[in-house]
């Protein structure tokens, strides 16, 4: 891209970019994350004891969409080029929730997530070379949602203020990952853990997300009401 | 609420849809052969049908994919939910009461 581009401060960027590279704190300076100026407002809502739940952000987490027809050649390189198969059914996620996994979010449509590093310059391009011609697509998009991480005794009972999901353990397992609405804004939402939950609001919602999941911890942080 | 049993995704709620009006209308083989009443037929001209009716719906807050559902418009009932592609399943049953 640098050869087509003609900036005059190209060659500040691409040494911007190479830096980070090898150093994330650089990139990091440079970037802001869509919840980063709520971060006080998360901590301070955290709820400990018995009905303890806690909010933060995964910021800069690597996402790679993906397109392919499951069973294909197409799928079976990204698959091949990611080390993790795709899930087959709705709501199904494969692979290390810590580390890589696969979301299912349409039949055709995956999202694959690297929660163990950030988002670096770069990221899917070997992914996207694995499938070498084949029809399909792996595109970083990183910057298109926000992870965040809702975790705890009472995590469940805050999301079910506003989600029409069955959340029940028996129906929404852990390792299940829906697209759906939390209150009004579609997100997808992640069991990633026996009280772990990550939602996926695109960057522009985010902040309304943490506020609006905010409003409904503080009811844990009193007494409950018999 | 209507909850809308979505082929790919399972049953949801009806506010995570999309409607698309009425299914299975052809396009034109030929549109340049159409006269102008004939175009706008085609695009603007739909069945009011009291009973069950094939219409499109798009699960636009889930997988983002489009199906066809037979629905009775007289009790909001879904009869069948079938795939794009898939033909119409023979329900009649409910028409004109």
């Amino acid at each position: 891209m640098a050869d087509i581009t003609t900036a005059p401060d190209d060659s500040t960027n691409s040494s911007v970019a190479s830096a980070a590279r090898g150093d994330i704190s650089v990139l990091d300076a440079l970037r802001v994350s869509p919840a980063a100026h709520l971060a006080e407002l998360m901590a301070g809502a955290e709820v400990t004891g018995e009905r303890s739940v806690a909010l933060r952000e995964l910021p800069f987490t690597v996402q790679l969409g993906l397109r392919a027809e499951p069973g294909s050649r197409s799928a079976l390189a990204l698959e091949a080029a990611l080390g993790v198969g795709f899930p087959e059914s709705a709501g199904a996620v494969t692979g290390d929730a810590s580390a890589v996994h696969i979301l299912w979010l349409g039949p055709d449509e995956f999202l694959a997530v690297d929660a163990s590093r950030r988002q670096e310059p770069g990221d899917g391009d070997a992914v996207a070379a694995a499938l070498d011609g084949l029809p399909g697509q792996a595109l970083d998009l990183s910057a298109n949602r926000t992870i965040l991480e809702l975790s705890g005794a009472r995590a469940r009972h805050v999301l079910e203020k506003g989600c029409h999901m069955d959340l029940h353990p028996r129906a929404f397992a852990v390792g299940t990952a829906v697209l759906t609405q939390v209150g009004p804004v579609p997100v997808i939402l992640h069991r990633s853990g026996e009280q772990e939950y990550r939602l996926f609001p695109r960057a522009s919602f985010a902040d309304y997300t943490v506020r609006w999941l905010v409003d409904a911890m503080a009811e844990f942080a009193g007494d409950e009401v018999t | 609420m209507l909850e809308i049993r979505c082929p790919y995704c399972g049953p949801r709620d009806e506010t995570e849809f999309g409607y698309g009006g009425q299914a299975h209308v052809a396009y034109p083989e030929d549109p340049y052969a159409l006269s102008d009443s004939e175009w706008g037929e085609y695009l603007f001209y739909r069945e009011n049908t009291r009973g069950v009716f094939a219409e499109r719906w798009v699960h636009s807050a889930g997988c983002r994919k489009w199906f066809n559902a037979l629905r009775d418009t007289v009790t909001y009932e879904f009869k069948a939910i079938y795939r794009t592609g898939e033909p119409r399943p023979d329900i009649t049953e409910g028409e004109i009461r």
